[in-house]
């Protein structure tokens, strides 16, 4: 391995990373917003909107991303509708991530006990409160675990990005081992930085479910 | 719409080949990961403190690398690192089973981990011996809960395989960008067509083995 080559890449990598972190986590933020949304419309089975939202779960949760991205990308222009490569990248991620989300939130807000319903409209609270109060929080403690491990998950899949000429890391080390071929080097940085995005979350995501269980009982 | 490229010559035949080189990869990687799955997973739940400590490194591996990055590091890194030349399919395959085992051996561990110490007491108490514990009470339990997410694994390994396209394999996606080539002139629309045509045909080979894993999974809930 030559550190010189090494050192001379670093930078490249690391205008890489910035882009993979701002589009991989607009496209989380997008995916938990759709996934909220969606797992009340669900779980509360609000007519025709409940129904969209089947199909949008079923859809987007039985594809790949990479053909998520080639539709979007390639496919939707010839119908008059143009995204940019980093639009088209956080809103397929978003729409995945929407998808697995939305199971996760559901099985949460499934998860929260009878009991506490009932308890909570004998104690006199109103369906706001019951909801804001009662159900909402325990729900959204039960979902973390599951939140967690899409995080990770999501992060993972924006190595697709390259495929849509996203200027990502993959992308970049693709680049790199075409250009000078120092293919060692090059996957080295690959490994190295996709550790400094994940390995935090990871360990954060850990403590977080070991607190929670606490928390929980 | 660029729907009229797939009735054009064999296209959609070609499409549908594509898709069956992806769905090989995933069927061999999906048989390797639950064979060597199951073991590893076995052999974690004995907490031999060699094994968890091997284990761990490997799952938190596997958990926070893309699959896209092992893909290259295997199918680029070996030439150039052992002198060997691997095929792209070979490449792909050791990349998911290495992946889809773990995922395997965590799923396995899980399971063995569920089953209450009173359901081992009890079949004591009724007089079985080892064997007879855990061929009628432990293992039947333990399947009940391997199955659905086993078929789980399939689908995710089948969505996994649209990467190979990343390392040159002819699947469908690169076959449908092959025909949206041949047909730029004739029908500049086809673009849209065939990535329709591909998303649904995913979504069919993935959809079916989803509801069965979740049909299975509320059959046997309890």
């Amino acid at each position: 391995m030559d550190f010189e080559v090494i050192s001379s890449y670093i930078p490249k990598y690391i205008e890489a990373f910035w882009l993979t972190i701002r589009i991989g986590w607009i496209g989380i933020a997008l995916s938990i917003v759709i996934g909220i949304f969606t797992a009340f419309v669900l779980h509360f089975k609000v007519p025709v909107l409940s129904a969209v939202s089947k199909v949008y779960v079923e859809l987007f949760r039985n594809t790949p991303l990479l053909v998520q991205l080639f539709f979007i990308y390639f496919a939707l222009p010839k119908i008059g509708i143009s995204v940019k490569a980093d639009t088209c990248g956080a809103v397929g991620l978003g729409l995945l991530g929407g998808s697995y989300m939305s199971e996760v939130f559901r099985s949460g807000l499934d998860g929260v006990a009878a009991s506490q319903t009932e308890s909570a409209l004998a104690l006199g609270l109103s369906k706001r409160q019951l909801f804001f109060y009662v159900i909402f929080p325990q729900a959204l403690s039960l979902s973390v675990p599951g939140v967690v491990a899409n995080v990770i998950f999501l992060l993972k899949e924006t190595s697709v990005f390259s495929a849509i000429s996203l200027m990502d890391l993959m992308f970049t080390a693709k680049d790199l081992i075409g250009l000078y071929y120092n293919t060692t080097e090059a996957l080295f940085l690959l490994v190295v930085f996709y550790i400094i995005m994940l390995l935090p979350v990871s360990v954060l995501g850990s403590i977080i479910e070991k607190k929670l269980v606490v928390f929980g009982h | 719409m660029g729907l009229e490229v797939l009735l054009k010559g064999n296209n959609f035949i070609r499409l549908l080949l594509g898709l069956s080189v992806a769905l090989k990869i995933s069927l061999v990687s999906v048989v390797i990961s639950i064979v060597l799955g199951v073991v590893l997973g076995i052999l974690m739940a004995l907490k031999n403190p060699v094994i968890t400590v091997v284990s761990r490194v490997y799952l938190e591996i596997v958990r926070i690398m893309p699959q896209m990055v092992l893909l290259f590091i295997v199918y680029f890194g070996s030439t150039k690192a052992l002198l060997i030349n691997l095929s792209a399919e070979a490449a792909s395959i050791i990349v998911f089973s290495f992946w889809g085992t773990a995922e395997m051996a965590d799923l396995v561990r899980g399971a063995l981990g569920s089953i209450p110490v009173i359901q081992y007491e009890s079949s004591m108490s009724l007089g079985l011996d080892k064997f007879q514990t855990y061929r009628y009470v432990i293992v039947p339990q333990i399947i009940r809960r391997m199955i659905p997410l086993s078929i789980n694994l399939i689908t995710r390994m089948i969505k996994t395989t649209s990467l190979v396209m990343m390392i040159g394999i002819v699947e469908v996606l690169k076959v449908g960008q092959q025909i949206i080539e041949a047909n730029r002139k004739s029908s500049p629309n086809a673009a849209f067509g065939i990535f329709l045509v591909i998303f649904l045909m995913y979504f069919l080979a993935c959809w079916p083995i989803s509801m069965l894993s979740r049909y299975l999974e509320k059959k046997w809930e309890n």
